[in-house]
């Protein structure tokens, strides 16, 4: 094939364009210079600020600790929506639950966010439940939207699945609890692991939903990193970056791995039942 | 789909309800899940999301037809008995009323539309040769330059934003680079302007563009174009008669995904906007943070829902028939 140089052009600029800001920041967050576009030498030394920033660290672990019980929680929430969605055919207020499963995904957040702290407001009035607004608020409000994510991830991996296994299963007697443990989630693992991540990721990332149903007390890490970001770049922050891109990175390579080696054994024991068979 | 039974094996059979030597308790368990299973998976996620995502949104309704009072709620009551014990309903309108007469909140819905729709168009431009390249890329790199458009989304989309800062501003390393090699000897004015909104907006919001129009794109029939050049088509032609059209729901798919929630944006334009870069969801952020009049501020969110409920109709009118035609097709 004649190789086409205006896409491959364009390509590489939409390529560049998404990586070369955050290899930037990557660079000069090991300036020596507090200020950040000029290059005075390479120091580890914003590193070392940022292990040091008591403020930073405390929301950090908070940030850590809501992400993990929103993750676990939305991928159980999301795993059931999507197999409401995709097994149970036509069921009463269908309609209405892909909606509510879909309008998260889009819904600007300042809205979800003004829309939660004022349910949590009346909710208080009402049943003296959540009291004052803090780590709970958080976690409910970012499970609800990081549920819609999860459903997205697990419904397409659902459609996609063979499901004469579990007919095996069912023929041969085991009773739908059990094929669901024993041969649904196997098989589906690889979208729970993904679900869970992109929840964990979610949450970790949410400042506009964060700022509106916290307390006081609670400060996530993008809204002390929103709020040092607001007076301008700082070197601190750059350091803070890289390591949270890095970590990313790595969790979705080893995700990814994880995946393609499950999905080839898969695709193995398909070519050996099917020259078995024939 | 079932497998015919292999020679030799036992009848197909359902399970039968008592097996001996069960646990009352187990068949009791097992009868409950036979029988309520189903009706739990659907219950469980279906009462959270009213609960949680459906009633926030009725109370937004609610609190903007009320009052704004000094107190705790900051809010008048809707509904309250009078002296003679009527149930008086007192609905507000000056909420609404404010917003139509003072023209900052009608330039803000309209900013912020225009805004949107220009980041919209800006990322399908640079989306969809993306799209498309990954599409026709052999398999091997394909899956990389996936992974590649994917990964950003994995990063922090407060710190995406903020690497804008640094490049875009007047001692920038944008400005910084291009005096160096000589293009400009004035530095640009870009950081606290709309083309940084614009920028921050496609920069965050790409991967959005490019996955559905990727899907659309990859599963075209590849003969249709053969058939096109065997008859004497040429390329750009076949793109804009064959590819264009067919990759229609990719492109709807991926604009609303880019255009919704670029309208109620916050932090891009605060970070990287200026004063005149007036969004519709700064103003909700400072109507709440700043006045703290949450009848106000809930009027602007419904306002702006209004504004965005036929386009999220649209996207899920398209997740809907996607979700078909994979049941369809399995």
């Amino acid at each position: 094939m004649r190789r086409n140089w205006f896409l491959l052009l364009t390509m590489g600029f939409g390529f560049a364009f998404l990586y070369v800001p955050i290899l930037l920041l990557m660079i000069y967050s090991f300036n020596e210079s507090r200020l950040v576009t000029v290059w005075a030498g390479f120091s580890a030394k914003w590193y070392g600020a940022l292990l040091r920033d008591e403020q930073m660290l405390g929301a950090a672990w908070m940030s850590f600790r809501i992400a993990v019980v929103n993750a676990s929680l939305a991928t159980i929430l999301g795993t059931l929506a999507a197999l409401a969605m995709v097994r149970f055919g036509r069921f009463r207020g269908r309609t209405l639950f892909s909606g509510m499963l879909s309008a998260p995904l889009v819904m600007p957040e300042v809205i979800t966010g003004l829309a939660s702290l004022l349910l949590f407001v009346a909710l208080e009035q009402l049943l003296g439940w959540p009291q004052g607004r803090g780590m709970t608020t958080i976690t409910i409000a970012h499970i609800t939207f990081s549920t819609a994510y999860v459903a997205v991830v697990l419904q397409s991996r659902l459609q996609g699945m063979d499901r004469s296994i579990e007919e095996a299963a069912m023929d041969l007697g085991a009773r739908p609890a059990k094929v669901f443990l024993l041969i649904t989630i196997p098989v589906i693992a690889p979208a729970l692991v993904a679900g869970w991540l992109l929840s964990f990721t979610l949450s970790l990332d949410d400042l506009v939903i964060a700022s509106f149903v916290s307390g006081p007390a609670s400060s996530t890490l993008p809204m002390v990193v929103f709020s040092s970001v607001r007076l301008g770049v700082s070197p601190e922050i750059n350091a803070l970056a890289t390591i949270l891109v890095l970590t990313a990175t790595v969790a979705i390579l080893i995700a990814g791995w994880m995946m393609t080696r499950q999905e080839r054994a898969s695709q193995k024991l398909t070519e050996k039942r099917e020259q078995q068979m024939g | 789909m079932t497998a015919e039974p292999a020679p030799g094996a036992a009848p197909v059979s359902r399970p039968p309800e008592i097996l001996p030597g069960m646990a009352p308790w187990r068949m009791w368990l097992d009868a409950q899940i036979r029988h309520n299973g189903r009706r739990l998976v659907i219950l469980v996620p279906y009462v959270w999301l009213l609960l949680f995502f459906v009633l926030p949104f009725a109370i937004v309704l609610k609190i903007s037809f009320a009052e704004f009072r000094v107190g705790v709620p900051p809010y008048t009551a809707l509904i309250d008995f009078t002296q003679d014990a009527y149930l008086r309903l007192t609905l507000a309108l000056s909420n609404y009323k404010y917003m139509l007469d003072d023209e900052m909140y009608v330039i803000a819905y309209l900013n912020s539309l225009r805004i949107a729709g220009i980041s919209t168009v800006l990322a399908l431009l640079i989306g969809y040769p993306m799209a498309y390249g990954i599409a026709r890329a052999p398999k091997g790199p394909r899956t990389i330059l996936l992974f590649l458009v994917i990964l950003p989304f994995w990063t922090s989309f407060l710190i995406r934003v903020y690497a804008w800062m640094g490049i875009l501003k007047g001692n920038g390393l944008l400005n910084t680079f291009l005096i160096w090699t000589g293009v400009i000897d004035q530095p640009l004015t870009i950081m606290g302007t709309e083309w940084a909104v614009f920028i921050g907006i496609v920069y965050s919001y790409l991967p959005f563009m490019v996955l559905p129009l990727y899907a659309t794109l990859e599963k075209l029939d590849p003969s249709l174009l053969e058939a096109a050049h065997d008859l004497g088509c040429r390329p750009w032609k076949a793109f804009l008669t064959i590819t264009l059209p067919l990759s229609v729901p990719g492109i709807i798919a991926g604009s609303m995904l880019v255009f919704i929630p670029s309208v109620g944006e916050f932090v891009i334009p605060e970070l990287l906007g200026g004063a005149d870069t007036f969004m519709i969801g700064r103003v909700l952020w400072n109507e709440f943070f700043l006045n703290r009049d949450w009848p106000v501020a809930s009027a602007v969110a419904v306002a702006m829902l209004l504004m965005l409920v036929v386009p999220i109709m649209i996207f899920q009118n398209i997740q809907a028939k996607q979700a078909e035609a994979a049941e369809e097709r399995s």
